[in-house]
């Protein structure tokens, strides 16, 4: 595996990550249980769209195969995307929504607060404009974790089934190969064994705080990174992709 | 305001700062249940285009208002009085937000 290739597939994964999740958001447009909160998850999911597609505009141009954002976007299909499982997964009720959201937030923030220090300077200034986004998004879906965890019987157990759910998704997070052994030594990806511990300890106060608990299973559910997925990506991309594909080379 | 069946909490008032210095200008109301969540939807209602870089949130409750009645014996009696008016001296140049 060449460096160039290495590189392009760390960017469809940030890219990937970004979007599936977006997407997933997008859902809940409309379906807000209030106008604000609608509002501000629909601006979370804008913020997200934006962020993978500097990061997919970017993976094109290393490939250098003349493939732009949007052929990224529309034209791959399951078996070609590196998302992570969690971010894939069904959004359930809000509270399960929203410690999807909290469980990547807490990783993107020192994700990405680690790759403003990337020798690619495309990659550190993109992450240097996601941190602020992502600094708001986790004390949003962070505060809202807190409080249907300290809220009423029927939040907290909402709130509590969903972690327990989702729980399995997220060994996968920290999970490094010869992608990220490249470009490590290469000073352009993140150690991910650097942040794991920030992510934990984030995490375990928020989830205290919460009066929640740890789900103490330990197996781990794991694909991404070979493009293997649940079954939910497949019926995320076909109602993603399907208007781009009917209509290709479409503007709007 | 005092719907009992509303669940989408009780109303706030959001100010915002355009700049600092500047007064605190009211530019309308939003729901939240605590102080977090209603300077954070302040933040997503009103200031996602760079409106402001200050917020003010009060709960709608908290704002003592005159009624409509008061108008008469509040602000009529200003009208004669146009000495209390500073319009006999020029503003400096410079002096601005006046």
């Amino acid at each position: 595996m060449t460096i160039q290739e290495a590189l392009f597939n760390y960017c469809l994964r940030l890219g990937d990550n970004s979007l599936i999740l977006s997407q997933r958001l997008s859902e809940w447009t409309s379906h807000g249980p209030f106008l604000e909160e609608d509002l501000a998850l629909t601006n979370i999911a804008l913020d997200m769209l934006g962020q993978s597609k500097s990061l997919l505009d970017y993976a094109g141009k290393v490939e250098g195969a003349g493939r732009m954002e949007d052929d990224l976007a529309y034209f791959r299909t399951e078996r070609e995307f590196y998302n992570t499982l969690l971010v894939e997964q069904p959004n359930g009720d809000y509270a399960k929504t929203i410690v999807r959201q909290f469980l990547m937030d807490a990783f993107d923030l020192y994700f990405y607060q680690e790759l403003t220090k990337s020798k690619d300077a495309t990659l550190a200034a993109i992450a240097a404009k996601s941190v602020k986004e992502i600094t708001y998004h986790l004390r949003h879906s962070s505060s809202w974790v807190e409080r249907f965890g300290d809220g009423t019987e029927e939040s907290h157990e909402r709130v509590q089934n969903g972690l327990n759910e989702l729980w399995r998704y997220t060994g996968e997070l920290f999970e490094m190969n010869e992608v990220d052994a490249l470009l490590i030594k290469e000073g352009i990806a993140v150690d991910l064994t650097t942040i794991q511990p920030k992510w934990e300890k984030t995490v375990r106060e928020v989830i205290a705080r919460s009066t929640l608990k740890l789900p103490e299973q330990s197996f781990m559910q794991s694909g991404s990174r070979k493009a293997v997925h649940t079954e939910h990506l497949g019926f995320i991309l076909a109602e993603m992709q399907h208007l781009a594909r009917m209509h290709p080379n479409a503007k709007w | 305001m005092s719907n009992t069946k509303d669940t989408q909490g009780p109303i706030w008032e959001v100010f915002l700062q355009r700049k600092s210095g500047q007064p605190f200008v009211h530019c309308g109301s939003l729901h939240a249940f605590d102080k977090e969540m209603a300077l954070q939807n302040a933040r997503d209602l009103y200031t996602r285009r760079g409106e402001g870089t200050a917020i003010w949130v009060v709960l709608s409750s908290a704002i003592v208002s005159s009624s409509p009645e008061d108008i008469g014996p509040f602000f009529e009696p200003a009208n004669d009085k146009v000495y209390r008016h500073p319009t006999f001296y020029q503003i400096p140049e410079g002096v601005k937000h006046i």
